[in-house]
């Protein structure tokens, strides 16, 4: 593996709760809140099972979507390898068709020149698409500071924003509120709420679509993201429902959009492909309702001023790595998060990071690199069992197991050299005592002292820490009276031939039953 | 056909009669098993937690211990440990630089089979002639089902198992929440997922809860049995092995 | 050094820092005579089976439209004003785009709405369009496997906004506009023109993943299909 020794990235200044990127507290921690309150693991629950029968459905008809996968994955790992020359491709693109383009290496950055380009407008409030750059960039907390109202304009980025909440899902950053909860919500913070609203969610809907209408038709401002953009054309592309984009994309006088540099593809018939892998992976939709798409600026139709903002902000930190660029192949579906059971469990906010989920645990720590052994980002590398789900769903393919895996590895190897942890001292141990068969038989055999507190269940219940977080919430089986390699040794002798050709197959087990009875079976 | 068993160091060290239970299985379908005295472990679980560096000499250890042995294929009774065999052990080798490792590893993994894909794919059968006369429903692990595709392989071994009734799990994909040291480092979350899956193992009314992985059903059997719901896991290996004349795990607690 | 100097800089650096080794470890599986120039595979389906405007291709672009809660009419050519008509329903005014070919709405009814040409004189504002009830226009091209009509800001289509805002939009299509996949939409469009993909009402899911049709766009669409005579 490559070291890439970049410049590093200018962070948000502030304490660390404020960096859309950084949580305060390691997940175990954030996590074993979450899993605590009945009300979150419902609302996850229920979402999570309605979208992944949803995405299944529909990605079952599509008869070629392996092949469509393999497609999508190697265009991103070209795109990859061609970055440069693909951005400045777009940028003459964008120029060419009265766009104006603008370079970002960082969040601090990319909020002046929005700031400074909103500023130029007079506008003191612009509206916005739900973005993931922009809250990776923490900007409307930013415009909020220079007197600039950002108004988010999808729904459950309006519920996060009413709540002074925080995202915690790319797709749905309400996922963790229920429709009782929304109600109260809106009726509490919505200034124009209708007051017969009922939890219906028809009726919470038509509420924000009333509460936004007027803000709609006299913006003049919008900010927004990307789901794509095409370096060959300077095509930008927007995906979304409810028709907040559009109204975002068509009505106000200035558009500004904030992309990620990764968000490009090489050219327009690529379109093909993600506009196929993107919607049954999101919302598990053969189509989303609506797909927006300009080149710089249209005579008479729409904004009439346009401008990009290409954001770096940790990006080529991951770009430098060849494992870990494939996390920039990321499309922002969500589906990695609909599927992972720990992300079912923990929600969004045990992440800290605006990007949550399996994709988020080894995007995040690329992008923030990691400061040290007590940087929370550590933890998020294995706030996972490796179940694989999040492989089988990405449309991109993206191995975001092996990813974990090599990013523990990095979260090991940074930490070593200081005083090694427990863990440190342990796995040391235990890979001295794994590699000599004799030193394993002998833990083997000190390994049934364990036997003498198992009781008359055969079962342990009590162990020390940190044996202790598993024997709290499970039974550790007592070893039995004779190891498999002590019953080989004892039935089949020295010779490990086993029975030759000229003897018969030995059947049955002649092995004891042990004392303690039960600690013989998984 | 000459087997090489890999014993695994869970089943070796806490549940022997899982590898007894594969010996007794393959030498009564008339293959000759051999133990490489020398094996302990795949190394999967310091690669799992971080520690590459310290799992180059366990890989070491099982590369060469099965270098040394004469076999045709190799079996273990888990999903988990031959995904590592497959999937890890030439990466770690690879990382630290030794070219010549990862190419033994790789020539390895490439004889290596978890139970029933030996089985299915290639011994070609699926009548074990085993006899289980108990009620039970099977976990598919998630590294035997995502790691090494083994599909309803295991499904099918059970339906032809005389005796049993095989119910289905509800939304049995879904993980147990073990996951090695995750169980201990992210113990809280673990134990939602266990709770999740014991109340789905629960649902089916089954007695008996089966899997390919002992790693596993040390997890979901601690559970089960720290609330004394009275339903027992064994491995699939155990339940193949079963014949009329000894029924595995038939003792009670 | 400016900004953008700087970023390239380092992005050409990363670039090169990050290759994929020959052989290694990314997973990338594209292999075989199915490689392009560029080395992206490209196995799966670029046309259709069924040729555009069949049946076949019209009947399941019906099944995803009404899927999506759109009312789908079906008419003869010399059918199309009163298809319009029943799709408008209780509208009382309606916007055009300039190039819609006349006779698509009928105005000599006793009950015909009121009907406003954007563009004629002026471009309407959004405000103005806020107080019309529907919308008519053509398409470009409609996609049956998912249900979506596009529209390219052709004359017989207008500005994006005139869809936008009156809450029900009736779309007149060929039935010759209407192919079976995605490929085979793409290539008829082209990247320039402003491009608004619509797959049924407005919609959101965001309470509890529970879909609501019609949010901020046209809560209404009602398409017209227009079979060859």
């Amino acid at each position: 593996m490559t070291t890439f020794l970049g410049v590093p990235t200018r962070r948000l200044a502030g304490p660390d709760d404020e960096d859309p990127l950084r949580g305060s507290r390691p997940f175990p921690a954030a996590a074993a809140d979450a899993v605590r309150d009945p009300v979150l693991r419902r609302n996850l629950r229920r979402a999570t099972t309605t979208i992944r029968a949803k995405r299944e459905h529909v990605v079952s008809e599509v008869a070629d979507w392996e092949d469509l996968r393999d497609t999508g994955s190697a265009v991103k790992a070209d795109v990859m390898a061609r970055l440069p020359e693909l951005l400045e491709q777009l940028e003459s693109a964008v120029t060419a068709r009265g766009g104006v383009v603008h370079w970002a290496a960082d969040a601090a950055e990319a909020n002046a020149i929005v700031t400074d380009l909103i500023r130029r407008t007079g506008a003191d409030e612009v509206i916005k698409v739900k973005s993931m750059a922009t809250q990776e960039i923490g900007l409307n907390e930013h415009l909020a500071e220079q007197g600039i109202a950002a108004i988010e304009t999808d729904l459950a980025e309006l519920i996060v924003q009413l709540a002074g909440d925080k995202p915690s899902h790319i797709l749905v950053p309400a996922i963790h509120r229920g429709r009782a909860e929304i109600r109260q919500i809106f009726l509490e913070r919505m200034a124009d709420v209708p007051p017969a609203l009922t939890d219906e969610p028809r009726v919470l809907a038509m509420a924000a679509r009333e509460h936004l209408r007027r803000k709609f038709l006299s913006a003049k401002v919008a900010v927004s993201g990307a789901n794509f953009a095409i370096a060959e054309t300077g095509t930008l592309a927007v995906v979304e429902s409810e028709g907040n984009g559009r109204m975002c994309l068509t009505l106000p006088e200035t558009l500004i959009t904030v992309m990620g540099i990764e968000k490009l593809l090489p050219s327009f018939g690529d379109l093909e492909v993600f506009l196929q892998l993107l919607p049954r992976s999101s919302t598990g939709e053969r189509m989303n309702p609506y797909t927006s798409l300009w080149t710089g600026v249209t005579p008479g139709d729409g904004p009439q001023e346009f401008h990009l903002v290409l954001l770096d902000n940790g990006r080529t930190n991951a770009l430098a790595d060849s494992l870990g660029r494939t996390a920039l192949h990321c499309i922002r579906c969500s589906a990695c998060l609909n599927v992972c059971p720990v992300y079912e469990r923990a929600g969004g906010h045990a992440y800290g990071s605006v990007y949550p989920g399996p994709i988020g645990a080894v995007l995040t720590p690329q992008l923030t690199g990691l400061t040290g052994g007590h940087d929370v980002n550590a933890t998020l590398p294995y706030a996972s069992t490796l179940c694989g789900a999040c492989f089988d769903a990405c449309p991109v393919k993206i191995d975001i197991p092996s990813m974990l895996v090599e990013l523990r590895g990095r979260a090991v190897d940074a930490g070593r050299g200081g005083v090694p942890d427990g863990w440190a001292a342990a796995m040391k141990a235990a890979s001295w005592v794994m590699s000599g068969e004799r030193r394993w038989s002998v833990a083997e055999t000190a390994s049934r002292a364990g036997r003498l507190v198992a009781g008359r269940r055969g079962r342990i219940s009590r162990l020390p820490f940190p044996l202790s977080r598993w024997t709290r919430s499970r039974d550790l089986p007592a070893p039995p009276a004779e190891t498999f390699r002590q019953w080989w040794a004892r039935t089949r002798g020295d010779d490990d031939a086993g029975p030759d050709a000229g003897n018969p197959p030995i059947a049955g087990t002649p092995a004891p039953r042990p004392a303690a009875d039960g600690g013989d079976r998984p | 056909m000459r087997i090489a068993l890999i014993a695994t160091c869970i089943a070796d060290a806490l549940f022997p009669d899982v590898d007894r239970s594969v010996v007794r299985l393959l030498e009564r379908l008339g293959h000759r098993v051999v133990f490489p005295t020398e094996q302990v472990c795949c190394g999967q679980m310091h690669v799992n937690t971080g520690y590459l560096a310290e799992a180059l000499p366990v890989v070491r250890q099982h590369v060469e211990t099965f270098e040394r042995a004469e076999f045709d294929v190799a079996v273990a009774p888990s999903g988990s440990c031959v995904g590592s065999v497959r999937h890890q052990q030439a990466m770690v080798a690879r990382r630290s630089g030794d070219e010549s490792l990862a190419g033994r590893a790789e020539e390895l993994a490439g004889r290596t089979y978890e139970l029933s894909e030996l089985l299915v794919d290639v011994l070609g059968v699926i009548d074990v002639g085993a006899y289980y006369p108990h009620r039970v429903t099977y976990h598919p692990t998630c590294h035997s089902l995502r790691m090494l595709r083994v599909g309803d392989k295991p499904l099918q071994l059970l339906r032809a198992v005389e005796g049993i009734d095989l119910v289905e799990l509800p939304d049995a994909q879904s993980c147990c929440g073990f996951g090695g040291t995750f169980a201990l480092k992210n113990s809280d979350v673990s134990t939602a997922m266990l709770a999740d899956k014991m109340s789905r193992v629960l649902s089916t009314s089954a007695e008996v809860c089966t899997a390919g992985d002992s790693s596993c059903l040390l997890h979901i059997g601690g559970g089960l049995t720290r609330l004394r719901t009275g339903v027992r896991t064994v491995h699939l290996a155990q339940i193949l092995a079963s014949t009329r004349d000894e029924v595995a795990g038939s003792v009670t607690v | 050094m400016s900004t953008r100097e700087e970023m390239l800089g380092r992005i050409r650096a990363a670039v090169a820092a990050g290759a994929p080794l020959a052989g290694g470890c990314v997973p990338l599986e594209g292999d075989g005579p199915d490689l392009a120039v560029d080395g992206v595979p490209r196995r799966y389906r670029r046309t259709g089976d069924q040729p555009p405007g069949s049946p076949a291709v019209l009947d399941v672009l019906v099944d995803r439209l009404e899927d999506y809660r759109a009312t789908v009419h079906r008419c003869a050519a010399a059918d199309v004003a009163r298809a319009v008509r029943t799709a408008l329903g209780d509208a009382r005014s309606v916007v055009v785009p300039p190039g819609l070919p006349d006779g698509t709405v009928d105005t000599a009814a006793p009950d015909a709405p009121e009907v406003v040409v954007d563009g004629r004189p002026e471009p309407l504002s959004a405000v103005a369009l806020d107080r019309i009830d529907a919308v008519v226009t053509a398409a470009r091209v409609a996609c049956a496997v998912t249900g979506t009509i596009v529209l390219d800001g052709e004359p017989d289509q207008g500005r994006r906004v005139i869809t936008l805002i009156p809450d029900r939009h009736v779309v007149v299509l060929r039935a010759e506009q209407v192919v079976q996949t995605w490929p085979e939409t793409v290539a008829l469009l082209e990247p320039t023109r402003p491009l608004t993909m619509i797959s049924g009402p407005s919609a959101t899911s965001d309470i509890e993943l529970s879909r609501v049709e019609g949010v901020h766009g046209p809560r209404n669409l009602q398409v017209v299909i227009v079979d060859p005579a």
